[in-house]
C-alpha cells in the first residue's frame, strides 16, 4: 500500500501554494495573457518579446492552423481562409453583422450563431475564439512552468447573454477553467484604481477594433462598483478603418473590389489612421488585382470629417449610462482611456470635451485589461487573502419576455447589479390550457422583433384550468458572470411543472466534446490525455479548497463529520495517481456531494460574521 | 441564518421609512465581502451555489431598501399594503392637472428642441418628487397611516414615470 500518498488532511493544506492563474483580453483585433508575478501584474510576452498576440486565425487544408502576426501577414493572400475579428461574430446571426457586404468570407446562416466555410470545414467564430485561447493557454503554461488553475477572460460591458455564453464556450473549447468572466472596464478600473488608490466616480472610455463601452464606477475604500454600463457591441476601429477603405473606393472610382483587395485595402486603410495619429497627413498606396494603382493621400482633417459621426455614436452611451447612474459629467473624478482606438487624437479631444476634463491615458490603452483580468485572476484562485477588495459588476441590458402582441416584459432591468434573480408570474390564456411557451429576450425596446431572443421553450404538463386559473412563475437567475439561466413552474395548483433552459445558442457538452475531438485529431497531442490533466487539475482545486475550509472552520463539523469529509479527501487523492479518468470523476463528485452541508454552515457563519462586525462598527459610533 | 428573513433584518437594520444611508452601504458590502462569488471562485461546488444565492439575496434587499421608493412600498408591503396594485382609488383631481400641464409643456419643449424647457421641467418635477417623499416619511414613520402613504406613492411613480419620458426627451431633442 501506497501509504506515503495519504497525507494528512490539513497539514497537506499548503496555504502558501501559488496557484498558476491568468487573465486573458480576448479582444477583436489583439489578446494578450497577463498573471501575477511577485505581486505585480505582467503581461506574457511570445518567444520574440511581443506582447500582443492578433487574433487572427488562419485554417489550413490540413486541418492545422496558425495563429497571430503569421497569419495576419498572409491575410490577403488566403482571405477565405483567415480569419479575422472573429469577435465580431461571436453569438451573432448573419443579420447581426452589419457590414458583410466588406468582408471576404463565405458565411453560412446557422441557428443562432454564423458559421463561417474554410478549406478546413465549416467553423464556428467559437472554435476560431479557442484557436486564440489555446495559443494564450500554451504560453502562459510555457512561461509559467505548469498547468494553469484557472483563467479570468474579459468581455466587452455591452456584450449580451449569447456573446458572453460563446466566448465561455470558447474557452472550455480552449482547456481553459473559466473562473469569471469580468468586464472589460471593469478590468481596466482595477488595473487603474489599484495602481491610482483612487476614490470617486470614475468613467471607463473603452473603445478597440470591434467594441465600445462605456463604463460608470464609483470606488470607495476596497470596493469596485459600477453603476452603469452602456455602449455598442458592434462599434470599433474596424469601422473607422472601413470609412477609409470606402472614401479609397469613391477616390478611385471603383464600386467594389475582389477579396483579395478588400482585404489587403482594409489593412492599408488601418495602417493610414495608425499613421495618422502621430502624424499631419498618411500616404495610401496599392496595386490592384487589376493592375490599377492607387495612390492616395488623407489628411487627418478629411480623416475627421469621415469619421465625425463615429465619435459622436459613442457619445450617446455616454450620456445613457450618466442618466441611468443618475450623475452629471461634472461629478466624474477622472475617465479613463482603454482601447487602442482612444489614441486617435480626436477621439480624446471629443471625450474631453464631453467631461470637461483630460482623459487618463497613463497606463497603455492596449495592456490595461489584461493586466486588470490577471489581478482579479489572482485573487479568485485564492493566492490572496488579505486587503482584497470587492467587485460589484451588473447586467448591460434589460432582460425580460415575450408576452401578448409581440410586446416584451422586462423582468431583470439593465444595471442591475449582479447576481441577481428577478421571478414574475404569469397565467394561460385559454380554458383547458396544458403548455406554455416561453421565449427569453434581451434589450431596451419594447417589440419582440427589436430585441435579441435568446431562448424559447415550452412548460408542458400544467393542469387543464380555466383560463387565468394557471399561475406560472418565471424566474430569471443572473450569475456572476453575467450568465442567465430561466426556471418556469406552475405554482396554482400545487402541481409543480419545472424546466430550466441554458440559452439555446449555447453549446452543449455532447458539442463541446466533438469539437474537441476534431481539433486535437490535428494536433499532437492527445486528447485524453488533455482530459485526464483537466480532470486532475479540478480535483486538486477542490481538495486544496475543502483543505482550507477544514483548517478555517474545522470546528462547523462534528468529529465524526470531519472524519467523513477526510475519508472523501483521501478517496480522492488516493485516484489521482490512477490516470483513471472514471474513478477520478467519481471521487471528485463524492467530495463535492459530501461538503455540501458543510458548505452551508460555513456561509451561515461567514453571515453572521458580516452583520456581528457591522453591528460592533455601529456600537463604536 | 434565516435566508427569507426580511430587508431589514438582513442587515441588522431598523425597519423604518428614515434609514441610515451610510449605515446601510456599509452593512451590505460587509455582508458581500463575506458572501459574493468571488470569494469562492476557488471553492467547491456547493459553496460556490450557495455563494450566488446569498449574494443574490443581498443584493434583492438592498435594491429594495438603498431607494426610497422601493423601500416605501416594502414597509407597506410589511403592514399587507400593496401599494401599486390596481384597483385603488383614483388620483386627486388637482394632482393630474398639474400632470396634464406638465406632459404638455414637455410636447412643446421636445418640438421646439428646447434643452432649457427640458431642464427646467426636470428640475421641477424633481422637487415636487422629493416633497412627496417627505410626507411619505411623515406618513410611514410618525403618523402610522399607511393608507395615505400609498396614495402618496401612487402619486410619486407618476412623477418617475414622467422623469422617465422627460430623459427620453433629451435622447429624441438630439
Ligand atoms: N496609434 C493608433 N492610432 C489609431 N488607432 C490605433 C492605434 N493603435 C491601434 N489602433 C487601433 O486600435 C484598435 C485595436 O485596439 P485594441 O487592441 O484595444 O482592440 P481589441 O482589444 O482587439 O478590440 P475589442 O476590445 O474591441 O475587442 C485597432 O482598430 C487599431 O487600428
Ligand atoms: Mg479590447
Amino acid at each position: 500500500m501506497a501509504l506515503l500518498q495519504i497525507a494528512e488532511p490539513g497539514l497537506s493544506a499548503a496555504p502558501h501554494q501559488h496557484r498558476l492563474a491568468v487573465g486573458i483580453d480576448l479582444g477583436t483585433t489583439n489578446s494578450l495573457v497577463a498573471t501575477v508575478r511577485n505581486g505585480i501584474s505582467v503581461v506574457l510576452n511570445d518567444e520574440r518579446g511581443r506582447s500582443l498576440l492578433p487574433s487572427v486565425v488562419r485554417y489550413h487544408g490540413d486541418g492545422s492552423t496558425t495563429v497571430g502576426y503569421e497569419a495576419h501577414e498572409h491575410a490577403s493572400e488566403d482571405p477565405y481562409n483567415t480569419v479575422i475579428s472573429a469577435k465580431r461574430f461571436m453569438g451573432r446571426g448573419i443579420k447581426d453583422i452589419p457590414d458583410v457586404a466588406t468582408l471576404p468570407y463565405h458565411f453560412v446562416d446557422a441557428p443562432g450563431m454564423v458559421q463561417l466555410k474554410t478549406v478546413a470545414g465549416v467553423k464556428s467564430p467559437v472554435e476560431v475564439s479557442a484557436e486564440v485561447l489555446k495559443v494564450l493557454k500554451q504560453r502562459a503554461e510555457e512561461a509559467l512552468g505548469g498547468e494553469l488553475t484557472g483563467a479570468v477572460i474579459t468581455v466587452p460591458a455591452y456584450f449580451d447573454d449569447a456573446q458572453r455564453q460563446a466566448t465561455k464556450d470558447a474557452a472550455r473549447l480552449a482547456g481553459l477553467t473559466v473562473l469569471r468572466l469580468l468586464n472589460e472596464p471593469t478590468a481596466a478600473a482595477i488595473a487603474y484604481g489599484l495602481d491610482n488608490a483612487s476614490e470617486g466616480i470614475y468613467a471607463v472610455y473603452d473603445l478597440g477594433g470591434g467594441t465600445f463601452d462605456i463604463s460608470i464606477l464609483k470606488l470607495t475604500k476596497g470596493v469596485f462598483e459600477v453603476l452603469a454600463t452602456n455602449g455598442d457591441s458592434a462599434l470599433g476601429g474596424d469601422d473607422f478603418d472601413r470609412r477609409i477603405y470606402c472614401w479609397v473606393l469613391e477616390q478611385a472610382g471603383l464600386h467594389t473590389v475582389g477579396d483579395h483587395d478588400k482585404t489587403m485595402l482594409m489593412a492599408k486603410a488601418r495602417e493610414a489612421k495608425e499613421h495618422l495619429t502621430d502624424h499631419p497627413s498618411a500616404q495610401i498606396t496599392a496595386v490592384l488585382a487589376t493592375g490599377q494603382l492607387i495612390d492616395m493621400t488623407l489628411s487627418e482633417a478629411k480623416f475627421n470629417e469621415l469619421t465625425a459621426s463615429l465619435v459622436n455614436k459613442t457619445l450617446q452611451p455616454c450620456r445613457k449610462a450618466l442618466r441611468d447612474a443618475g450623475l452629471s459629467a461634472a461629478e466624474v473624478k477622472g475617465v479613463v482611456m482603454v482601447g487602442g482606438s482612444t489614441r486617435v487624437p480626436r477621439i480624446q479631444a471629443a471625450v474631453g470635451e464631453f467631461f470637461g476634463q483630460t482623459p487618463l491615458t497613463n497606463l497603455d490603452p492596449d495592456k490595461v485589461v489584461a493586466l486588470g483580468a490577471a489581478i482579479q485572476a489572482n485573487v479568485l484562485a485564492g493566492n490572496k487573502r488579505e486587503d482584497d477588495w470587492l467587485l460589484l459588476d451588473v447586467v448591460p441590458l434589460s432582460l425580460g419576455i415575450e408576452t401578448m402582441g409581440g410586446l416584451v416584459e422586462k423582468i431583470v432591468p439593465r444595471n442591475s447589479t449582479i447576481p441577481v434573480a428577478r421571478a414574475q408570474d404569469f397565467t394561460t390564456y385559454k380554458d383547458g390550457q396544458t403548455a406554455m411557451s416561453i421565449h427569453v429576450l434581451q434589450g431596451e425596446r419594447e417589440l419582440v422583433s427589436d430585441c435579441r431572443s435568446l431562448a424559447r421553450f415550452t412548460l408542458r404538463g400544467i393542469p387543464a384550468m380555466v383560463a387565468g386559473a394557471a399561475r406560472i412563475r418565471v424566474t430569471f437567475q443572473v450569475d456572476a458572470d453575467g450568465l442567465l439561466a430561466v426556471t418556469a413552474r406552475e405554482t396554482g395548483s400545487g402541481v409543480e411543472a419545472h424546466i430550466e433552459v441554458k440559452p439555446s445558442y449555447g453549446l452543449t457538452d455532447d458539442e463541446v466534446a466533438r469539437m474537441l475531438q476534431e481539433s486535437y485529431a490535428h494536433a499532437r497531442e492527445d486528447v485524453d490525455a488533455r482530459q485526464l490533466a483537466e480532470l486532475k487539475v479540478d480535483a486538486q482545486r477542490l481538495i486544496d479548497a475543502t483543505e482550507a475550509a477544514l483548517a478555517e472552520d474545522g470546528a462547523l463539523l462534528s468529529a465524526d463529520e470531519r472524519v467523513a469529509v477526510e475519508a472523501l479527501i483521501t478517496n480522492l487523492s488516493g485516484q489521482l495517481p490512477s490516470g483513471d479518468q472514471a474513478a477520478i470523476k467519481r471521487a471528485t463528485e463524492a467530495l463535492n456531494r459530501g461538503t455540501v452541508e458543510f458548505a452551508a454552515r460555513r456561509m451561515d457563519a461567514s453571515v453572521k460574521r458580516a452583520l456581528a462586525g457591522h453591528k460592533i462598527d455601529e456600537i463604536g459610533m | 441564518m434565516d435566508f427569507n428573513q426580511n430587508h431589514f433584518a438582513l442587515f441588522g437594520l431598523t425597519p423604518a421609512f428614515a434609514v441610515d444611508a451610510e449605515a446601510l452601504d456599509r452593512a451590505y458590502r460587509d455582508l458581500q465581502a463575506e458572501i459574493h462569488p468571488d470569494r469562492f471562485a476557488h471553492a467547491g461546488e456547493a459553496d460556490q451555489r450557495l455563494a450566488v444565492q446569498w449574494a443574490t439575496r443581498a443584493n434583492e434587499a438592498y435594491q429594495a431598501l438603498k431607494s426610497p421608493f422601493a423601500r416605501a412600498c416594502y414597509l407597506l408591503a410589511l403592514q399587507g399594503i400593496d401599494a401599486m396594485a390596481p384597483g385603488h382609488s383614483p388620483l386627486p383631481m388637482a394632482f393630474l392637472e398639474r400632470q396634464m400641464e406638465a406632459r404638455e409643456a414637455l410636447a412643446d419643449a421636445v418640438v421646439a428642441a428646447d434643452f432649457d424647457a427640458l431642464d427646467r421641467l426636470e428640475r421641477a418635477t424633481r422637487a415636487e418628487a422629493e416633497r412627496l417623499l417627505g410626507e411619505v416619511a411623515e406618513l410611514i414613520d410618525s403618523r402610522h397611516d399607511y393608507a395615505a402613504a400609498a396614495e402618496v406613492l401612487r402619486q410619486y411613480r407618476f412623477l418617475e414615470k414622467f422623469l422617465a419620458d422627460v430623459g427620453q426627451a433629451y435622447d429624441e431633442v438630439e
